[in-house]
């Protein structure tokens, strides 16, 4: 199996840059999962990889080996597509095969793999049948099985599980998973769902307007976002945003005003801000609870009971919308009017530039790892 | 649901006047071909006639029907082939590897149809005598390739526009060059639309008459000119000239009658997605 190295790689097309510098290190056997928004980069970085589109500039390595100018199919890549693009004309145990008879493997070793492939996938029953006549989830099978029987060095996903409906999701994530554990290979997957992201992933690439915003581990992301725009795109439902001004720096961290009027403490390290400026306070719905004195005053305008937890969005003063998670049996009731308390041990900081403010050592979000 | 009832309705009462109008004059020059010369011009026409062959009989005598058959067929044929032996890789090109100059070079193609032939055939000719392809196979089969290239790349871009791109990605990825690409995906999955690409392209160099006329006299003539040559020269003979013309379209009638058949199970060939 492989690595897999970007160094400030490039794509324009025409005169318009899509991908603006992208430098990633893709380790041997690891689940990268590159995601963002539609319209960031996400796919054309993954062409870029499969040797689908042309690399303006930048270097390319795929197990130590540049190779920018080497054709897809000799850079020990499968792809799976959206699509699944499958052969229409041909049976599934031709679409296996094809890349074998391509390469000229005898017809006895292409059978051999093909049926491997079909076991693993557990799609042996289908191998005669075309593709019009498979369900999504079974085309999805035949997508993936066609890449596992070119055994390659890398696999790439691109955004192969939205074609499908939620339940086959759900299982077609556990079974890609689950390859990835059987097969031992490194895996290139590029999705705009970041909770496929965060449950597949060993580490995630959050990609905005052609640039990486932040590269880590799942956890590392969700508690230590670089700034707001992995902040708001990590974890669902996404964290709180509230508007604030520093009131004084020092000490145990920095205390802010909110936008209601209340002040809390923040353990972050003050030295770049200064009283008076403008900062953001994040809070992800788990660390916000109803009830008591709390900093916020407003109304519960939807409740969301989903029986392990109730999140509920309440129209605070000010005309923000802050979500709480509260618990499975939380009495709050539609219209309720109530108070919103932001925990500032476990809330995050961030600058006029949106990036965050470093928290300081041996505070809660090393307790959280 | 009414109104969809009585619009099918009038379409149907519209059509058959259409079809009437346009299938007349084939209908007429059927039925002359069998006629006496005398029935034929007869006023008013006579729709019942004792049916005769003897047009058939005088036509195949005095003309080589069969010499100027086998030209239509091996110069229509021969130049859809050449045509599309051209046509598939810029086709193919031109689909899937478009640069800013692909549209307009596809328009520019399309706009020297709009030339009226004659305007060329002073300097065709003399080119044409210069190479020695006067009455020629050969001189005919590559008019006849150039003037419906435009229209067989148009056609195939249209077909080939229809292809998933990502199937032919995948196949790029399972290590298919442009040959393997063209050749085991590009071909079977729009056959179809090649085949009826084919058959419009052998049809109107069948049917093309302009530069046969021109080009040929006697050796490399296809079967225009075999109907030509019954027309004028010595008066009107409208039956001969009716059971010539009958000949000389039957074959190509009954290739689109066969073909269409095959197109429309063509047609409903395999869902890509």
């Amino acid at each position: 199996m492989a690595t897999v190295r970007l160094r400030d790689i490039r794509k324009s097309f025409g005169g318009v840059e899509v991908i603006k510098g992208v430098d990633l290190d893709i380790a041997d056997r690891e689940l990268a999962v590159v995601v963002g928004p539609s319209g960031c980069g996400k796919s054309t970085l993954l062409r870029l990889v499969a040797g689908l589109e042309e690399i303006s500039s930048g270097d390319l390595w795929i197990d130590g080996v540049r190779v920018n100018d080497v054709p897809p199919a000799k850079r020990g890549l499968a792809m799976v597509f959206q699509s699944y693009a499958l052969y229409p004309h041909m049976s599934v145990a031709d679409n296996l095969g094809f890349s074998l008879r391509l390469a000229g493997v005898p017809k006895e070793t292409r059978l051999l793999k093909v049926r491997e492939a079909a076991r693993i996938l557990q799609i042996e029953p289908l191998l005669g049948r075309k593709p019009k006549e498979l369900s999504g989830g079974e085309r999805q099978r035949v997508a993936i099985g066609r890449a596992i029987v070119r055994n390659p060095k890398v696999f790439l996903f691109d955004e192969p599980l939205s074609n499908l409906d939620a339940a086959l999701r759900v299982q077609m994530r556990f079974e890609i998973m689950r390859l990835h554990e059987e097969l031992r290979a490194t895996m290139l997957y590029v999705t705009h769902d970041q909770v496929e992201a965060m449950t597949m992933a060993d580490v995630i690439v959050v990609l905005n307007g052609g640039l990486i915003e932040q590269v880590g581990t799942p956890l590392d992301l969700y508690h230590h976002p670089r700034n707001l725009f992995v902040a708001g795109f990590i974890g669902s439902p996404r964290m709180n945003f509230v508007p604030a001004t520093v009131m004084r720096v020092g000490g145990g961290g920095v205390s802010v005003t909110l936008a209601g009027g209340a002040t809390i403490e923040v353990p972050a390290a003050s030295d770049r801000l200064r009283p008076g400026e403008s900062v953001t306070l994040g809070a992800r719905p788990e660390h916000l609870s109803l009830g008591g004195a709390g900093s916020f005053q407003g109304e519960a305008l939807v409740v969301e009971r989903l029986g392990s937890a109730t999140f509920v969005h309440v129209a605070v003063e000010g005309g923000a919308m802050l979500t709480v998670q509260a618990g499975d049996d939380h009495p709050v009731r539609l219209h309720d009017r109530v108070s919103v308390k932001v925990n500032g041990e476990t809330a995050h900081l961030f600058d006029a530039a949106g990036l965050t403010v470093a928290a300081i050592k041996g505070n809660r979000q090393e307790k959280n790892k | 649901m009414k109104k969809t009832l009585r619009s099918k309705a009038f379409f149907t009462a519209a059509a058959w006047p259409v079809s009437l109008v346009v299938f007349f004059p084939i209908f007429w020059m059927l039925i002359s071909g069998f006629k006496t010369e005398v029935e034929a011009v007869s006023t008013p026409p006579r729709l019942v006639f004792r049916p005769t062959l003897e047009n058939y009989a005088a036509v195949w005598q005095r003309a080589d029907y069969v010499g100027h058959a086998v030209n239509s067929v091996l110069i229509s044929f021969g130049s859809t082939l050449l045509a599309l032996a051209f046509a598939l890789p810029a086709a193919y090109a031109m689909a899937f590897f478009p640069t800013r100059r692909t549209k307009s070079t596809l328009l520019w193609m399309l706009s020297t149809k709009m030339l009226p032939p004659v305007g060329v055939l002073v300097p065709i000719y003399l080119l044409f005598r210069d190479l020695g392809l006067l009455d020629k196979r050969l001189g005919l089969l590559s008019v006849y390739t150039l003037i419906n290239l435009p229209i067989v790349v148009w056609m195939l871009f249209t077909f080939f526009k229809e292809v998933p791109r990502e199937v032919l990605e995948a196949a790029r990825m399972d290590g298919a060059g442009p040959r393997h690409e063209i050749l085991n995906l590009l071909l079977p999955l729009s056959l179809p639309g090649i085949v009826s690409t084919a058959l419009l392209a052998v049809i109107l160099s069948w049917n093309e008459a302009f530069w046969s006329l021109n080009l040929t006299a006697a050796k490399a003539a296809p079967l225009t000119a075999f109907m030509a040559s019954f027309s004028s020269p010595e008066g009107l003979f409208w039956a001969k000239l009716s059971a010539a013309s009958t000949m000389a379209i039957a074959p190509i009638v009954v290739f689109g009658w066969l073909s269409q058949r095959q197109l429309v199970r063509g047609l409903t060939f395999g869902a890509v997605k």
